[in-house]
């Protein structure tokens, strides 16, 4: 009696060790760490002490706090982020999202400003997204072009067509009546949570099922992981590889709404300036190997969360300036560092050196 | 020969990947100047032994003593520092360099002004003539001499890195009869010198002529070491595949002649289809429930008419046939759809997805013809992974193991599998027993004579006249590019009337 029980104790224990090496090894697991450790230090550091606090805004109909402003700007983080998935899984990289923003952005704005009605403003300015999204596809998937160079054209490209668009001014449609349901998607509230939010998640859910429910994710990690050998299986790359690209440009495109609709003004130049650059960080915080293959959307939605949180910790804890990329990039450091798998074996690795270590003292013995 | 101190003594060795024991207490012991061959079949962990002692993976358990001091191999070039030199199938040397550089590679003789190229040049003929290779031009880019050369200089770049332990994983793969001689010469001069040489080949044949002692895995696990000489080789197969050989021996006889065909229609028939600089223009009609052999030597055409067939490559020429209506096979994708399905002879690079499950890797195909929007319901999925994972008998038997992970002749069962799935009516097998073991063969070529018999038609390529033979109802014969002779397989035909008909027959009005 008394063994049979002592066995099944060392049984759980056994399973309880598995369980956590499994937690460790899971990328998930860091991203909310890092999380917590950033709420922790915001709280903590933050001089009015009010980091964690929630207010009802009558004016609004919703929350508020710096928790709130956070998931409002990882709204468009979430977008790029998850289109940029899933270029990486194909062993790709989509380099222009930032410059198709403020292409939508600015659409968006000068469209409002010439007295469009704002839905088929929005609309235009999807399709516009997507059109910039569908060239890059073309040139990467039919004509066989490298990612990065398609897509770094597309990005000084991008520039400069939103800077036509607007011809070079930093249009601003805040005064512009009718624009109020583009202005609610940006800033307004349901349930008490920013719209914008809601909406980015609800878009990365259904990006998701669309996925895994259909064959989708498995023929989009085949083509990132061996292109040759799918196309073998009657797998079409060329198609798969435009798709994620459409994709990208679209996605990117309702980020630009996201971040032009908050201040409705567009700022051509810096409208989604460096964003490609936390879409990536994003998607690799995330775990999604930037070999392509195998990639987690919770993951990289997660990862655009602990990017948007990284800023507002830089905010809160009134880091110089010309400090910040410095601590963005420590941050993401060790995040990255923490989640590779050497580090996870290296209790074990150190436990067999010493075994050797003995060993060898032994036989020189 | 054993009573001097062993090199290696690895003892215990265990490698655990995710779920599966890839090693289990494995013990190798190596000898100075003896050639000892690790025997198995495919998913033994042979592969992953070698892996061990090169310091590729980090063992879990047990120990690796070189010349009596334990080891701890943290990468390939802590035990290349401890003198374990490793020749590959794929040979790892630079092209684009010469032979000399190549030998000298790291040691290359250096003066007050850097390299003194010409004293390195000399150093590497000196390696070069121990092996008997003074014939070759140290200068000369090493892409200029056969893979076979290739091998022989990889060997002599092993020696002066002053290797006390030499392994040649599967060397002969590749090579024909003469630079087998060659190869093996080589290996007699090294392991005279006092070199330990560890050999792994598929080659029973060759195991015999070479090899002093083995050392016999199955399934991960250690099963005995014998000395070659005293091992009879049905019981070293017994050994190997932990059955009686007399098994294995059932489907040694030749195929029973299918009933003729006369009056049938063929499943698909193909006139002048041609590919230029690949295949010239070639006649061929498939039956239902026949094994059509392609026999030929590599580059002869054989598998670019079978990548043709399946619309790998576009043709260029020629009209295509199926079941009597005329259609453009253009791409794969065109070729399933109308029942095709082509196994490639290229199965790394062009059939698994190494990084998906096995159970994706079987439906992958099917999934395609069905379309990106129509999953395959789970129910169905389940069945058909289930029914072809038994059926075609595949280990470790879970679906959801990553593919890279399993040995070459699983890896070969599970493409069959994403084949046999799509349903087709032509089943094109390029090269579907090559470097897979004994086992594994038997198994596939039963799976091929059971696919005619239940009516499919099947193109059976490979390079092994012995099975083409054994498994053929017709057997086209290729040469240089060309469809040189189509034989009817009766009882008289055997691998020297093959051999005969490619020495002796005509291409382009050239005298043979």
């Amino acid at each position: 009696m008394a063994t049979a029980k002592r066995s099944s104790n060392a049984g759980t224990g056994i399973a309880a060790r598995f369980d956590a090496r499994r937690l460790l090894g899971n990328n998930l697991t860091w991203s909310v760490v890092a999380l917590v450790i950033l709420i922790a230090l915001c709280t903590i550091f933050d001089p009015s002490h009010e980091f964690l606090s929630l207010h009802w805004n009558k004016n609004t109909g919703g929350l508020s706090g710096p928790l709130i402003t956070m998931l409002q700007e990882s709204a468009r983080y979430l977008m790029i982020a998850t289109g940029m998935t899933l270029v990486i899984s194909t062993a790709g990289i989509d380099l222009s999202v930032g410059s198709v923003m403020a292409v939508s952005g600015a659409a968006a704005m000068q469209l409002l400003t010439s007295g469009m009605n704002v839905w088929a403003a929005i609309l235009i300015s999807l399709l516009i997204g997507l059109l910039l999204g569908c060239i890059n596809g073309a040139l990467v998937s039919i004509l066989g072009l490298q990612p990065f160079i398609t897509t770094l054209i597309m990005m000084l490209a991008g520039r400069g067509i939103a800077k036509v668009i607007t011809s070079g001014e930093n249009t601003d449609a805040s005064r512009v009546a009718g624009s109020e349901p583009l202005r609610w998607l940006a800033n307004g509230f349901v349930f008490g949570l920013p719209v914008n939010f809601l909406l980015a998640l609800l878009i990365v859910i259904l990006v998701g099922l669309l996925c895994r429910k259909t064959a989708m994710g498995m023929m989009i990690e085949s083509v990132g992981i061996n292109p040759e050998a799918s196309r073998m299986t009657g797998i079409k790359p060329k198609k798969i590889l435009f798709m994620v690209y459409a994709i990208s440009g679209l996605l990117a495109a309702v980020a630009g709404l996201f971040a032009t609709a908050s201040v409705m003004r567009v700022d051509v130049s810096k409208t989604g300036q460096d964003l490609e650059m936390y879409a990536i960080l994003a998607v690799v915080i995330g775990g999604t190997s930037l070999l392509g293959g195998k990639f987690s959307l919770a993951g990289s939605a997660l990862g655009a969360i602990v990017i948007a949180m990284i800023r507002k910790t830089i905010i809160t804890l009134g880091i110089d300036s010309a400090a910040t990329p410095a601590f963005f990039a420590l941050v993401v450091i060790v995040i990255c560092v923490m989640q590779a798998p050497k580090i996870h074996n290296l209790g074990a690795e150190m436990k067999r050196r010493r075994a050797l270590k003995a060993q060898a003292k032994a036989v020189a013995a | 020969m054993t009573d001097n101190q062993p090199i290696v003594v690895m003892k215990g060795i265990t490698i655990e990947f995710p779920g599966v024991k890839a090693l289990d207490g494995v013990d190798l012991t190596l000898y100075p100047g003896e050639v000892h061959a690790l025997m198995g079949e495919n998913g033994a962990g042979k592969s992953t032994m070698i892996k061990a002692l090169t310091g590729v993976y980090k063992i879990n358990a047990g120990t690796i003593l070189v010349e009596g001091r334990p080891q701890t191999f943290n990468g390939t070039l802590d035990a290349q520092n401890a003198g374990i030199a490793t020749v590959y199938q794929e040979v790892n040397l630079c092209t684009n360099l010469s032979i000399g550089e190549n030998v000298m590679l790291g040691h290359e003789v250096r003066g007050p002004l850097g390299i003194n190229w010409k004293k390195t040049h000399e150093e590497a003929r000196k390696y070069l003539a121990q092996m008997g290779l003074d014939h070759l031009d140290s200068h000369a880019p090493l892409s200029s001499i056969s893979i076979a050369m290739q091998q022989l200089v990889a060997i002599a770049r092993a020696m002066v890195i002053d290797a006390k332990v030499l392994i040649l994983d599967e060397p002969t793969s590749s090579l024909d009869a003469n630079e087998v001689q060659d190869l093996f010469k080589i290996m007699r001069k090294v392991r005279d010198s006092g070199v330990a040489i560890l050999f792994v080949s598929h080659f029973l044949d060759q195991i015999y002529e070479i090899t002093d002692r083995l050392t016999i895995l199955r399934n991960g696990k250690f099963i005995k070491e014998v000395m070659t000489r005293d091992t009879p080789r049905d019981e070293l197969i017994g050994m190997m595949i932990g059955k009686s050989a007399a098994e294995l021996s059932q489907i040694g006889a030749k195929k029973e002649r299918r009933a003729a065909k006369t009056g049938e229609k063929p499943i698909v028939s193909v006139k002048g289809l041609g590919k230029k600089g690949d295949i010239n223009p070639a006649d061929l009609d498939i039956y239902s429930g026949e094994v059509v052999g392609f026999a030929g030597l590599l580059g002869s055409g054989r598998t670019e008419l079978g990548r043709l067939l399946y619309g790998a490559d576009k043709p260029d020429s020629g009209t295509y046939e199926l079941n009597g209506k005329q259609v453009a096979i253009g791409d794969p994708y065109t070729a399933l759809k109308n029942k095709i399905a082509y196994s490639t002879e290229n199965r790394r690079d062009e059939g698994i997805i190494g990084d998906l499950t096995v159970r994706e890797n079987i439906l992958i195909a099917l999934q395609a013809t069905r379309g990106m929007f129509k999953p395959i319901p789970k129910k169905e999925a389940d069945e058909i992974v289930d029914k072809y994972m038994k059926e075609l008998n595949v280990r470790p038997a879970d679906p959801n193991k990553l593919i890279k992970n399993l040995s070459g002749g699983n890896q070969q069962k599970v493409l069959i599998a994403r084949w046999l799935a799509t349903h087709p009516e032509l089943l094109i097998l390029d090269e579907p027993t090559r470097g897979i073991d004994i086992g594994a063969k038997a198994e596939i070529q039963q799976v091929v004579l059971d696919l005619a018999a239940e009516g499919m038609g099947v193109v059976f390529i490979s390079s092994e006249l012995e099975e083409v033979v054994r498994l053929s109802d017709d057997i086209e014969v290729m040469k240089d590019r060309h469809k040189i002779a189509e034989i009817d397989n009766d009882d008289t035909v055997s691998q020297q009337t093959i051999v005969e008909t490619i020495a002796n027959t005509n291409v382009n009005g050239k005298e043979a």
